[in-house]
């Protein structure tokens, strides 16, 4: 039978896949012999809304940027198998290398089920690693398995799995929790918003295996607000698990027990890390607590509790039923397996690939993204978000493993693989996340609040044209500064977009300071606005507009901008037809 | 402790529901605020009191909470709530021009609601639709691949539709 899929993850349906849903769903007849059904996120997202059509099985079209005029054609082609009138929005050969050559673990059934199905998720072999476990594991088993594969935390610090699993089982204490870390705070990245939208019972289960490996008999997964599709699938999941006996007491007859509850988290940065997400569970304002004692032995509640990202945790069926050695199979020497990047910014094919370390980020920007986009040249790729760092073309070979990527100052963080082109200001990239540091930091430390705020005040200075000889130098020794006396790890990475930056492109720094000019063009302050006299026919359009009159000419004279007027409103730039007016 | 607040008086009954389906601990503070805003809109100073009341917490400790995360309101909000995304993508994708072009057509700030109370500006970090960046959401709608003008026509779209039922 012909089944129509759609992809209804959050950006395809930001992109209008509901709409092409309901468009294809009101054309259907009694009479028609297909079916239409939907799925989480197939993860090209430049490429969304995207309808699949599958026979039986196996994929027979994908359909791409599809719109609701299109859901005619998709009809009738299904109806009568000729799909030249799909042609159009087939997929290229081009796009789909985008899929090709990506290895899929932590992601293996995004886009591939009903992520409001259990029996799709069963069929696809789904809870057969937790019957595995419950069955024929102890947990001493599965954190050894855990500790073959190599595993390390996917939430940016990259800890080995199995040694925190390991300290929450030998705490002491009756009551353990095991915490799922879905806050995913960094500011352009999807990837675990994508996991729990698409494959829900993955996380369940590889929690389920980890409660059972620790001792826990509640599991608490810690959801950012703004992700409320996720709350949504995964609501519907932990009912249907608890319906078919994989949560509550006795699961599997196995005398192993487990509940599970969501907490919506409530909008901040800190939250993300360990220790204030605790403080949030509990109900208190998101202040990090200092370490040690660490959460496996003082966690949530005062018990011993476990804290993973959601990444971390959907692997963890994968190891169960192919063994830890096929897992650090793949990868380099310290970082095995795959990880999931979410690929944004300047690319030419944004969405969500998986790869096995050791790939180069060249390869993952120019190989599956497609490079940048418009023409444009690569500047960098700023990975870890807040608290990572951005990365220069000369190190595009990078390859992609922890202690590499550590190494160039920024971080693998969680996944977050913004790009950017020769049009993005470094300083004011370094300003972007200051700016975000300075407002997200909780105010508990002194070094956090005060050094990120002043470390803020000489960016915007910078960039607005009044940066002084010594202010490189300043950052550089606040930077080290806050490093040191930060309590958290928020205010000891928040440097590491300035640090970088500074590294690799100095320059830009210097050409803001000591010429007071902006090489990427981009900082408005810094601009200066000219007539070309070759291109302007003297048609008056940008002096009737300017605000401060700061346009001087005749009809039909080439006309002159006073820059002690302009205040770089941008206004005679957009309204100029001949494309006199440029900025220098 | 009761409210001496001066501010509107809030229908403090429509928390019950609220109180009857969660455990009244201080470790539910976020949850119950988060259904109270639900139901007013925002947290009123009188709904503040009560919550605090119950829970057995201070007020200075609700409000603690209430300030600390950005989910929470103090002051009403329009019909329709821009959230303007600043996150790194939309950052790098020009989304401060849009977010001011919202702003000078509005004429309003970022955290100002329009003095006909149509609508409310916020800029938030990451809607989690990267990949179609800079996006606003309005009311739980996305909008991606924006520009300064195709945001401000979406907002014009709006503003027609509602003095059209008016
Ligand atoms: C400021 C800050 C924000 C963080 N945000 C996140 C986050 O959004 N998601 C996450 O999984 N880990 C985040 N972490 C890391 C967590 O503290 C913790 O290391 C992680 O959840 C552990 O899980 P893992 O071992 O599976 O990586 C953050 C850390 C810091 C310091
Ligand atoms: S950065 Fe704007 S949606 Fe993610």
């Amino acid at each position: 039978m012909m089944r129509i899929i759609i992809g209804e993850g959050s950006c395809g349906i930001a992109a209008g896949a509901l709409k092409v849903h309901s468009a294809i769903e009101n054309l259907i007849t009694a009479n028609d012999s297909f079916s239409l059904g939907s799925t989480g996120c197939i993860g090209m997202c430049y490429l969304e809304p995207i309808v699949d059509i599958y026979d039986g099985e196996v994929l027979f079209k994908r359909l791409v940027r599809v719109t609701q005029d299109k859901a005619e054609d998709i009809v009738s082609s299904v109806r009568s198998g000729d799909f030249s009138l799909v042609d159009d929005i087939t997929i290229t050969s081009d796009d789909e290398e985008f899929l090709i050559g990506q290895t899929r673990i932590a992601l293996r059934h995004c886009g591939l089920i009903d992520p409001t199905s259990i029996d799709d998720y069963c069929n696809a072999d789904g809870y057969s690693a937790l019957k595995k476990v419950l069955g024929t594991m102890t947990p001493e088993d599965v954190i050894n398995e855990i500790k073959i594969s190599g595993l390390a935390g996917r939430g940016g610090a990259g800890f080995p799995t199995w040694f925190k699993w390991n300290a929450a089982r030998n705490s002491s204490g009756e009551d353990k929790y095991l915490i799922c870390n879905a806050d995913e705070g960094d500011p352009g990245a999807f990837m675990d918003r994508a996991l729990i939208e698409s494959d829900p019972h993955s996380l369940i289960e590889g929690m389920l295996i980890g409660a059972y490996a620790i001792g826990a008999k509640e599991m608490i997964v810690y959801v950012r607000a703004e992700y409320p599709l996720a709350i949504k699938n995964l609501e519907i999941a932990i009912a249907a698990a608890g319906k078919n006996g994989f949560l509550g007491d006795n699961i599997l007859g196995s005398g192993f027990s487990c509940k599970m509850r969501i907490k919506a988290g409530a909008g901040a940065f800190v939250c993300g890390e360990e220790t204030a997400l605790i403080e949030s569970l509990e109900g208190k304002r998101g202040m990090p607590r200092l370490k040690p004692p660490f959460p496996a032995e003082k966690g949530y509640m005062d018990s011993p509790s476990n804290i993973n990202n959601v990444e971390t945790y959907a692997n963890i069926t994968w190891i169960i039923n192919n063994g830890g050695a096929a897992f650090a199979a793949m990868g380099t020497e310290n970082s095995k397996g795959t990880k999931v990047f979410a690929l944004t910014g300047k690319i030419k094919k944004g969405g969500l690939v998986e790869i096995p370390m050791g790939k180069t980020l060249r390869d993952v920007i120019f190989g599956i993204g497609g490079g940048i986009r418009d023409g444009k040249k690569f500047k960098a790729v700023q990975m870890g978000g807040p608290s990572g760092g951005c990365i220069p073309e000369s190190l595009l070979d990078t390859v992609i493993d922890y202690k590499a990527l550590a190494a160039t100052g920024a971080i693998m963080g969680s996944g977050g693989m913004v790009v950017m082109d020769e049009s993005t200001c470094m300083v004011g990239m370094a300003k972007f996340f200051l700016d975000f540091t300075a407002l997200e930091s909780c105010g508990k430390c002194v070094h956090c609040r005060i050094g990120t705020k002043r470390m803020q005040e000489i960016l915007s200075r910078i960039v607005d044209g009044e940066g002084k000889t010594g202010d490189i130098e300043l950052l550089e020794e606040l930077s080290l500064a806050v490093k040191d006396g930060a309590l958290c790890g928020l205010g000891q990475t928040a440097p590491n977009p300035v640090l970088t930056t500074i590294k690799y492109f100095r320059n830009e720094y210097e050409a803001h300071i000591n010429e007071k000019r902006c090489p990427a063009k981009e900082c408005a302050a810094l601009r200066r606005y000219a007539i070309d006299p070759n291109k302007c026919v003297g048609c008056t359009l940008c002096a009737r507009g300017c605000p401060t009159k700061a346009i001087i000419g005749k009809v039909k004279e080439t006309h002159v901008i006073d820059t002690t007027l302009c205040v770089k409103c941008d206004n005679c730039r957009k309204t100029c037809r001949f494309g006199a007016v440029t900025i220098n | 402790m009761s409210c001496n607040c001066k501010g509107p008086k809030s229908d403090l009954t429509l928390l019950n529901n609220i109180f009857e389906e969660i455990s009244c601990v201080p470790e539910n503070l976020i949850t119950v605020l988060q259904k109270a805003q639900e139901i007013y809109g925002y947290l009123p100073e009188d709904v503040i009191y009560h919550v605090a009341d119950v829970l057995g917490a201070k007020p200075a400790e609700v409000m603690g909470v209430a300030t600390f995360y950005s989910q929470f309101r103090l002051s009403p909000i329009g019909k329709y709530l821009i959230m303007s995304c600043q996150g790194t993508a939309c950052h790098v994708n020009g989304s401060k021009r849009v977010s001011e072009a919202v702003a000078d057509y509005l004429g309003i700030k970022h955290g100002e609601t329009t003095a006909d109370g149509l609508f409310t500006l916020e800029n938030v970090a990451c809607l989690g639709c990267c990949s179609l960046a800079p996006v606003i959401m309005i009311n739980g709608e996305a909008y991606g691949n924006l520009t300064p003008e195709s945001a401000v026509e979406v907002l014009k779209t709006i503003k027609e539709k509602e003095n059209g039922e008016k």
